[in-house]
């Protein structure tokens, strides 16, 4: 996910730059705000273990591997702010001592490693905590949803800073399309590194949880069994399917022969070569197809499937509790 | 990954570029990579110049021709990258032998490879001539927030602790797992986290409470800093050559 | 002469419930020695984090030199109370020693000349004044030990509390930090489980147990009480006979 240098233009680069300093100006006074000064030890070691962990790598896919970002976990143990500026230091220095990420391209590795992360896990987190049951395992599916969605979040952003600045040409319905299709992969194993994390924090010590300070978590001893865990993992590698399924035709290393295909058989690319054909044919904005679209509703409809699945197991991990 | 160690970056020297100041290095770091990422990939003659200004400072910092390619070579994953570019790109094509290559994909393969391995080998030579506290302290003097330096200083201060911890968990782990490594890798991955949190939370503390009781007020002290060489002169060189060199390459496209 | 410390009635309860401690009454005089004794969970790190107002006890008062510690008062105590912690790694937190010495004097808002001095000095008191450049995970378990107690030296504390000084030391090492604490002019509170290092370095010993003192006297005295160490779950090492040390 670090972009090198040379990737986005001057201009994007620079551009990005001023938002992911607005963004890390924000977050470190909003830190500063809530935060004793005690804070500055927890962050830097924080940091220490956000980068340590980003080094270990876990396989996605043939030849792919992906590794932790860390704004999700970031976020829900010492909340958006002070998750944002930690990560951010973390990058800037993988930046300058250990050429991962460029120079020019911290600004858009910042905002999305960072700062998207965080600012997109946090809500989502509290946001799923309130509607859902006030128990331990219904936090830890809260914390892998907020982790899958904020990088995703993170991948748009990416995509969408190519769209503007990037080099290369390449098509960006196949960005997109490689993009999240990666990325929910990786996103799902964030969300579980996530969730499985706090599980530990809460019930060692569920004091440090900045996330969930105002709330009250009962029920600590419902444990989330073996059969729940599997079945989330295998709801959420069917989600992961689904979407490489959809994405595929749009990764193509030549698009071109696509293009040509539709054009000699007289057929719009956009009636023929997706996925999720006629209501959304009519979806045009310029530059981006309805493949693209496709992606992004598959994309849509597999998380909320997961979702489901999700609050399905809270409701089983209840039912197992209250029949003690 | 054996990047942890942040002291193997710097490879010990009195060259003038060793001795001179660190917040003087930043600046031309920065003015260095801002210039090469602001030359447009068409124009390959100014790439050539602004690799002949890298070369003097590697030159000037004295370093090993060997070692510097060595921590070049840090940069292969986006070399792999880059390469697939020419493959994914979309627009007009060329036939370079049997492969139908992307053009838009070519140039864009170049800018990065060109502009990264320049941004790269400067920072090389930053980290090779200056030690990680006199970069922070650099940035300090650049009157970069307060917070973040500290932050950072703490982290690289507590990163082999931190690493070292979380390979002793994985350890332990890996002996109990035999031989389901990749299934493995991924849960020691997760129960890791959760009490590497703990443990550094609680070393936060501890670290805190040894800050309170040596004085610490909420804001890191101002230590008095011996003045390194602030010489300005080879920094301005090397930024009005690759600057001048990107100007008129825009202009002229 | 009004003593070094002085501990009345201290008791502290944690949020959480627990009472670390129940009514400390503690003085010590100036120059003298003294051994903190006593079983895990007794309250002696309680007690160490209550005298430089980390942790606030809700009764008693803790005075440093006369002066009564309070809100307004903690910078002042802090410089005249330093304590050593047991982990260095915990101290040890600025990149390189000579910054981790430098910084306890740079809090007291003393110039750059004077804090170079007393970093100087420090470092020399301990035996490692060449090692300002190094990075404090390069040093030895020994060696960080030494550094640490050099950044709390060169505030030129009045009284000097040590947290388990001679935990994971060789058994020269720990006769090197006897020696060099005792010939320290400060005043000395070790809280420590090493009873021949007690007897050797502090004349007298104070044994806390379940948050009260159980018994302050000459160390000697009170390793020799068999039924007293049985009672506070203290032992001495396999063939120790307190009798036969002749004491600092």
């Amino acid at each position: 996910m670090h972009v090198p240098d040379g990737f986005i233009n001057a201009a994007t680069s620079v551009g990005t730059g001023v938002v992911a300093a607005g963004g890390l100006g924000v977050s470190l006074r909003r830190a500063g705000r809530s935060l004793a000064d005690r804070q500055i030890p927890l962050a830097g070691v924080t940091a220490a273990l956000v980068f340590a962990l980003q080094m270990l790598n876990f396989p996605v896919l043939p030849g792919v591997s992906g590794h932790l970002m860390g704004g999700a976990l970031a976020a829900i143990l010492l909340g958006p702010w002070m998750g944002a500026a930690v990560v951010s230091v973390v990058v800037i220095v993988q930046a300058l001592f250990f050429a991962d990420g460029g120079i020019s391209a911290l600004g858009v590795n910042i905002l999305n490693i960072a700062i998207v992360t965080s600012l997109v896990a946090f809500p989502v987190f509290r946001g799923l905590v309130r509607v859902l049951p006030k128990t331990r395992v219904a936090a830890m599916v809260a914390a892998m949803f907020a982790s899958l969605v904020s990088v995703l979040a993170a991948a748009f952003a990416f995509v969408a800073e190519y769209a503007v600045g990037g080099v290369g040409g390449a098509d960006i319905g196949a960005v997109l399309g490689a993009m999240t299709g990666v990325h929910s992969l990786i996103g799902i194993g964030e969300g579980l590194i996530t969730s499985a994390a706090l599980g530990t924090v809460l019930a060692v010590r569920p004091d440090l949880v900045a996330g969930l300070a105002d709330v009250n978590l009962a029920g600590n001893h419902t444990v989330p069994t073996r059969r729940a865990v599997t079945a989330f993992v295998a709801a959420g590698l069917a989600v992961a399917v689904a979407l490489v399924v959809f994405v595929a035709p749009n990764a193509s290393p030549d698009p071109d022969g696509l293009e040509s295909v539709a054009a000699e058989t007289g057929f719009a690319e956009t009636a023929q070569d997706h996925p999720i054909g006629g209501p959304l044919a009519d979806y045009q904005v310029t530059g981006v197809d309805s493949e693209t679209w496709g992606t992004i509703l598959a994309g849509v409809l597999g998380t909320t499937v997961a979702f489901a699945i999700g609050l399905g197991l809270v409701a089983m991990s209840r039912r197992r509790a209250s029949t003690r | 990954m054996s990047g942890v160690h942040a002291h193997a970056l710097h490879y010990h020297g009195h060259s003038p570029l060793h001795r001179l100041a660190p917040h003087v290095k930043l600046i031309a770091l920065l003015g260095f990579v801002g210039a090469v990422v602001a030359t447009p990939a068409e124009a390959v003659w100014a790439f050539g110049i602004h690799a002949a200004v890298l070369a003097t400072a590697v030159g000037l910092a004295e370093l090993p021709l060997g070692f510097f390619f060595r921590r070049l070579s840090i940069e292969i994953p986006f070399v792999v990258f880059a390469l697939a570019m020419p493959f994914v790109g979309s627009g007009p094509d060329v036939m370079v032998g049997p492969l139908s290559l992307s053009v838009a994909g070519i140039w864009g393969a170049w800018n990065v490879l060109a502009k990264a391995t320049l941004s790269v080998g400067a920072s090389v030579v930053l980290s090779s001539t200056t030690e990680v506290a006199d970069i922070l302290a650099g940035f300090d003097r650049l009157r970069s927030p307060r917070i973040l330096t500290a932050i950072a200083g703490f982290m690289i201060r507590y990163l082999e602790v931190v690493a070292g911890e979380v390979q002793r968990v994985r350890t332990a782990i890996a002996a109990r797992l035999g031989d389901q490594r990749r299934l493995g890798e991924a849960a020691a991955l997760a129960s890791v986290s959760g009490t590497m949190f703990i443990r550094s939370y609680e070393r936060g503390e501890r670290v805190h409470h040894a800050m309170l009781a040596r004085g610490y007020s909420g804001s890191m002290p101002r230590m008095g800093e011996e003045p390194a060489t602030v010489r300005w002169v080879e920094a301005a060189a090397g930024l009005a050559v690759a600057w001048s060199v990107a100007l008129t390459a825009l202009l002229s496209s | 002469m009004t003593p070094a410390l002085e501990v009345s009635g201290l008791a502290l309860t944690y949020p959480d419930g627990t009472e670390a401690l129940r009514g400390v009454d503690l003085s010590v005089d100036r120059g003298e020695r003294v051994a903190l004794l006593g079983p895990n969970g007794a309250g002696k790190t309680s007690l160490l984090l209550a005298l430089i107002g980390i942790v606030h006890p809700q009764r008693g008062t803790v005075r440093v030199g006369g002066l009564e510690s309070g809100p307004d008062s903690l910078p002042e105590i802090r410089r005249r109370l330093g304590i050593v912690f047991q982990d260095p790694d915990d101290q040890l937190f600025m990149p390189t020693v000579s910054r981790d010495v430098a910084f306890g004097p740079a809090n007291l808002g003393l110039d750059a000349e004077e804090v170079q001095r007393r970093s100087k000095a420090a470092l020399e008191a301990v035996g490692m004044a060449a090692a300002g450049e190094r990075a404090p995970h390069h040093l030895s378990g020994g060696e960080a030990r030494r550094v640490a107690m050099a950044t709390v030296l060169a505030m030129e504390p009045d009284v000097l509390v040590l947290d388990e000084p001679s935990s994971n030391l060789d058994p020269v090492g720990r006769r090197e930090l006897a020696d060099l604490l005792a010939g320290l002019p400060t005043t000395l509170l070790v809280v420590t489980h090493d009873l021949p290092f007690a007897l050797a370095l502090c004349g007298r010993s104070v044994i806390l147990n379940g948050g009260v003192v159980a018994a302050d006297g000459p160390t000697a005295r009170l390793l020799a009480d068999t039924e007293l160490m049985a009672t506070n779950r203290l032992e001495l090492p396999y063939g120790f006979d307190p009798a036969t040390i002749a004491g600092p």
